[in-house]
């Protein structure tokens, strides 16, 4: 199989997957509404105390904005491996994957075709939860550079993640396992750097919560947008991306050939 | 088989098991180019489990498999170039309107734009789904449904279609539509290995035909072939009154079954010089028949003759 032809096919199969987020878009509506619900609670209901506690010059549910936009917005691409997991997991359910299977084309098209209709759902979704921050007082500090690299990370964890759903989604015997598999990656954020300062933590949460990898990932984009320091997030970040990709794409690939034809 | 003509499909010793359920053991199978070829078997003969080997689906345990001159083994993208298959259970996308379907499958068969387009409208006229093009095929009917799920098949110009039980489930007018649009495959040259458990669906379109019972061929040949296998020839003659009835089963030597029904069925072999003799025995005793019809055994009766059972014929009405 040429190269040219899993690109063209995958392309093909993204249309697809577009195609069925638009018609079905409750999917595509709990990426971006679920940080937002959480994103309200965080800055309206405890943004006054947590800011406070930041010991800033502000103080502060101001200053708590700025603090925790990056965390929502990483909770967000932690968010989408759910619907991708489910939108796979539905997909080896109908018959037209066998058919897939019975024709010539790209094999990897039908992941590939999950993977990047995956990561612009969530960055379509990412610019809504953006929107939302900004109203309720986010001033970012990003030069275009800045904003570049920071939309560069989030598709970059977005895609890493995506590999990780679509090989949960084909692990998973049913739709609802499917739903659940993903659930602690939805949980992470929460664990890290991304609401209250790791110093703040218990030593043994706090050792976790330094050494998983969204709190590099939220320093860096907390660094990017707001002018943090970034120290070697950065990197660490990339290494996690892309040990997670990979295992993920190595999971689905397994998972894809070894799933029974019907 | 027609010596003149190629091999489609060429199947030898094909065994294939589930764990320590044997489905297939050692099915052997030639089907000759452009022609259908049809297996025949009830529920859990092995049906599927062929198809599914010879699409490319499933691995076989063991067996050699030649599609469209592609070695299965060595060869599996080969294969899946040369064929399309269309299954008891309907491989369209849900989500997506028939002409998108369509259109998806011409892109995944690399046509081009304006080719796809062409070739997707063609078929929509074909299949008879134009008024429903623009529709999800949640809203179509059983028969238009599997109709687009050919018309999907097709657009890869496949050289042999695979049709898993085409018309389990149709109702009589979908059934014939279906058999017609098998007919014209047929006449453009298309290679159709079709499953069924309908011995009418087997009679009326294959040329030669496999019966398939426990994972391999217990009787192959065209339907007349199979239907010499076994005895069971009869004449009906229908009379008149009941007088006739009485005097004509005393002449042949045959207890009328049911004297209100006026029929009497004589063991025959349905050649002119049986009828001939058997219609001058009832002359010389001044009968009249009012009625006479030759019926030969059915494939039902061959199957039943060779497997101990029937097949679990359900024609939907």
């Amino acid at each position: 199989m040429s190269t040219t032809h899993a690109l063209t096919d995958s392309r093909t199969m993204l249309r697809r997957n577009l195609q069925h987020a638009v018609r079905y878009p409750s999917l595509t509506l709990i990426v971006a509404a679920v940080p937002i619900v959480f994103l309200l609670l965080f800055v309206y209901v405890l943004g006054g105390t947590l800011g406070a506690g930041l010991g800033g010059p502000g103080g502060g549910r101001t200053e708590y904005v700025t603090y925790v936009v990056p965390g929502v917005l990483m909770l967000a691409v932690a968010g989408a491996p759910q619907g991708t997991a489910i939108a796979v997991a539905m997909d080896m359910t109908e018959g037209i994957i066998a058919r897939f299977r019975t024709m010539s084309i790209a094999r990897v098209s039908v992941l590939t075709g999950h993977v990047v209709g995956s990561v612009i759902q969530t960055l379509l979704g990412l610019a809504v939860v953006l929107a939302v921050a900004l109203l309720v007082g986010f001033r970012p500090d990003a030069d275009a550079l800045e904003w570049l690299a920071a939309t560069g990370l989030l598709a970059l964890v977005a895609f890493a993640l995506a590999w990780l759903a679509v090989a949960m989604g084909l692990a998973s015997p049913t739709v609802e396992a499917a739903s659940n598999l993903p659930m602690p990656l939805s949980l992470l954020p929460f664990l890290s750097s991304g609401f209250v300062p790791v110093e703040s933590m218990p030593a043994g949460l706090r050792w976790f919560a330094e050494h998983q990898p969204f709190t590099p990932m939220i320093e860096t984009l907390r660094g990017l947008l707001t002018g943090t320091a970034i120290g070697s997030s950065a990197w660490v970040s990339l290494a996690w991306c892309a040990v997670i990709a990979l295992a993920g794409y190595l999971w689905a690939r397994r998972g894809y050939e070894r799933r029974p034809a019907r | 088989m027609g010596t003149s003509r190629d091999t489609a499909v060429s199947v030898t010793g094909l065994c294939k098991a589930f764990g320590s359920t044997v489905v297939l053991d050692g099915l052997d199978l030639a089907v000759a180019e452009g022609s259908v070829y049809a297996l025949l078997g009830p529920n859990g003969a092995g049906k599927t489990t062929t198809v599914d080997i010879l699409s490319t689906l499933t691995p076989a345990d063991a067996g050699q498999v030649s599609v469209a001159g592609h070695d299965l083994a060595r060869d599996p993208a080969g294969v899946r170039s040369a064929i399309a298959v269309t299954g008891q259970f309907s491989a369209v996308d849900d989500l997506l309107t028939g002409r998108e379907n369509l259109r998806l499958m011409a892109d995944l068969n690399h046509l081009g734009r304006r080719e796809g387009r062409r070739r997707a409208t063609d078929l929509l006229e074909r299949f008879d789904l134009v008024e429903a093009a623009d529709r999800r095929p949640a809203t179509y009917s059983g028969g238009m449904r599997r109709r687009l799920d050919l018309a999907m098949g097709l657009l890869g110009d496949p050289r042999v279609v695979f049709l898993d039980e085409p018309t389990t489930g149709l109702d009589p007018r979908s059934r014939r539509a279906m058999w017609d649009v098998v007919r014209g495959l047929v006449a453009e040259g298309v290679t159709i290995l079709l499953t069924t458990q309908y011995l009418e669906e087997a009679d009326r379109l294959a040329e030669r035909i496999g019966l398939l019972d426990g994972g391999r061929l217990v009787a192959e040949g065209t339907s007349d072939e199979l239907k010499r296998l076994v005895p069971g020839g009869a004449v009906r003659l229908t009379f008149a009154d009941a007088d006739a009835l009485e005097t004509a089963g005393r002449v042949l030597g045959v207890p009328p079954g049911d004297p209100a029904a006026l029929v009497l069925e004589v063991p025959s072999d349905g050649s002119v010089h049986a009828l001939r003799s058997l219609l001058a025995r009832l002359d010389d005793s001044r009968v009249d028949v009012a009625g006479l019809t030759v019926t030969t055994p059915g494939l039902d009766d061959v199957f039943l003759a060779l497997t101990g059972r029937p097949t679990s014929e359900e024609v939907p009405a």
